[in-house]
């Protein structure tokens, strides 16, 4: 059993959720997560979460997509080479075109993996924790505590007008 | 945008699950019938799997017909969905939010039925896997230097991409949905969809970033897949068919009639789901915009092929124009220039793009105007090229109509499936557009 308890506050207002957010670091609390049902830049700029890492997947898939269309093109000719109308076995122009599309497929396959990935979507939030007005019209701010902070958090959560407010082991 | 007031958030969530309502009388008035022509069609096909290539109307000189002409038809309406999508997601331009979630839903059935052709007009359809990149028995790659391939490559890509790209768009209002449902089976199933998606910060940061790469790589995608399909045409030396201007061409030729497409596909569903705070009239005055745009760049393109043709002083060029402007085929071209100049020209004016029953109406003869277009470049081209003694007439048969009207049934079957199913407008996008809610300024 750990130690460790989320406490989850439901807000109608963003401000208000923004401000909670900044009462709860100034108290110490710095292990927060912010629900939204749309992406909102003030959160982010709130959060202060590190730049994503999604782009070097992104950059990464690309560039391998490149040399694997670089590779794919040029070996396979040269592995049986036909000499049609005197024209070059390897021949860069008509092969830019495979390289440019593995280029992007790879580059928009490691993209959806650095976000399954990155964004932890299942395992980032216990589902105990979770509330559906999140995706509708509420905003929730999740708090990870130890046991013996979890007052001052709810005393927090309160004093800032929160709707609702649910604890849970995490 | 003040027609958009009277929206909340949890108005949008209601709205938009609403439209996932057990299907009514008038769905499965049109259901049936669209399972009746991709019946139809389906037997068209294998009536020609069966009896061969020769009840498709083929016909020395012309073996590219109403097939490719459907193929290339098809790519060209999945364009506009990723322009919506995408380009428009960089350019910033808010008009696309309420419109994109239907225009890339029709992006990708337009795709999965674009597909389809390049095998249906196979001779061997059950041999399409020899278009796959691997070696044959003997060891003997696939040619890379043909453009047919480069097709194969940028139609998967482009249906791998721009599904992804419809899916992830869509795990946010899934999950909207997943909250809303009650029943145990689409609550599990969309459950398993959203991906458990929870919208904290943390998810939002790395999917706003992912969404933009998407974005990012659809956009040079969208207008590498229709370069790709016009050079089907401009690397072989045909008269009509090997010209520079190929590429742009058929980009905004593609864009033109996706854009007709979506007009066509998103005014009824505005009447009959009632979204008319959600596709507002500036929403189609932008469409319309980017039609005048479009129409104005494909009405150039006509008149400069006929000004190179005659330029060039090659006679099988300019004896080309010539006959597709006054040959036995020229009522198909003059169909072409009407719809796709002359009909789009009363958008330039503000109170016609904002009067939604023309909007259909020009929406109509696009579709029309932009099938007859493909079929001028294709079977022109190819029934009047350089040896007067191999001119030939095609006459398109009714195996060949009979799977061409199967296919819009098989896009409209797709369409009507998601229109059931998934959410058809972006819930966590239209609430980006509205007044964010603030205690301060309601006190």
């Amino acid at each position: 059993m750990s130690d460790k308890q989320g406490v989850l506050g439901i807000f109608s207002y963003l401000d208000v959720t923004i401000e909670t957010v900044k009462k709860l670091r100034d108290s110490g609390f710095n292990n927060l997560r912010v629900f939204s049902p749309f992406p909102n830049h003030e959160i982010e700029e709130v959060m202060d979460e590190p730049e994503s890492i999604v782009r070097f997947f992104t950059l990464g898939g690309a560039m391998l997509g490149a040399a694997c269309g670089v590779a794919f093109t040029v070996l396979t000719s040269m592995d049986w080479p036909i000499s049609v109308s005197a024209k070059p076995i390897v021949s860069l122009p008509p092969f830019m075109v495979i390289i440019f599309e593995l280029t992007i497929l790879m580059g928009a396959l490691a993209t959806l993996l650095g976000l399954l990935i990155n964004s932890r979507l299942r395992r980032d939030t216990p589902r105990s924790m979770y509330d559906t007005r999140l995706s509708e019209d509420k905003f929730g701010v999740m708090i990870t505590c130890s046991k013996d902070g979890v007052k001052d958090v709810e005393e927090i959560l309160t004093s800032q007008g929160a709707e609702d407010i649910k604890f849970d082991g995490v | 945008m003040s027609e958009q007031s009277t929206l909340t958030y949890a108005r949008v969530n209601d709205d938009v699950i609403r439209m996932l309502d057990k299907p009514t009388f008038k769905w499965w008035a049109l259901f049936i019938p669209t399972l009746i022509f991709v019946g139809f069609g389906l037997f068209c096909f294998i009536h020609q799997v069966y009896s061969g290539l020769g009840v498709a109307g083929y016909r020395h000189p012309v073996f590219w017909g109403v097939y490719i002409t459907d193929f290339v038809f098809w790519v060209g309406i999945a364009h506009s969905g990723t322009l919506i999508s995408a380009i428009l997601f960089l350019f910033r331009a808010n008009f696309r939010m309420s419109i994109y979630r239907i225009a890339e839903g029709m992006t990708v059935f337009a795709v999965l039925t674009a597909g389809l052709f390049p095998i249906i007009h196979l001779g061997r359809p059950w041999n399409f896997y020899w278009l796959f990149p691997y070696p044959n028995q003997r060891e003997l790659w696939v040619n890379f230097k043909s453009p047919l391939l480069w097709d194969v490559f940028a139609v998967s890509t482009y249906l791998t991409v721009s599904a992804l790209f419809f899916f992830i768009g869509m795990i946010p209002d899934i999950a909207a949905i997943r909250d809303r449902v009650t029943e145990v089976p689409r609550k599990i199933v969309y459950s398993i969809l959203s991906l458990g998606w929870k919208g904290s910060n943390w998810e939002w940061l790395h999917y706003s970033r992912a969404y933009l790469f998407f974005a990012a790589f659809a956009t040079p995608l969208v207008l590498s897949v229709h370069s790709v399909v016009s050079w089907d045409f401009a690397m072989s030396n045909l008269p009509g068919w090997h010209t520079t201007i190929f590429a742009p061409y058929f980009v905004a030729g593609a864009i033109f009639s996706g854009l007709g497409m979506v007009i066509t596909l998103t005014v009824p569903i505005r009447k009959i789901f009632h979204l008319e705070d959600y596709i507002t009239l500036d929403n189609y005055d932008g469409m319309a915009k980017l039609i005048i745009l479009t129409s104005g760049i494909v009405g150039y393109a006509y008149a400069i092929e006929f000004f190179m043709a005659w330029y060039s002083g090659s006679p099988a060029e300019w004896g080309q124009f010539y006959y597709r402007a006054t040959g036995e085929y020229a009522l198909f071209y003059w169909i072409m220039v009407v719809c796709n100049v002359l009909i789009p020209l009363p958008l330039w004016f503000k109170s016609i793009r904002r009067n939604i029953k023309i909007l259909f109406i020009v929406s109509i003869f696009i579709n029309i105007g932009m099938w007859f277009e493909r079929f001028n470049i294709i079977v022109l081209s190819l029934s009047h090229g350089f040896d007067p003694a191999a001119w030939g007439i095609y006459k398109p048969s009714w195996v060949e109509l009979g799977i061409t009207v199967g296919s819009f049934a098989w896009f409209f079957m797709f369409f009507l499936i998601f229109l059931k199913t998934l959410p058809s407008v972006s819930i966590a996008e239209m609430k980006e557009l509205l007044p964010v809610p603030r205690k301060e300024a309601k006190t």
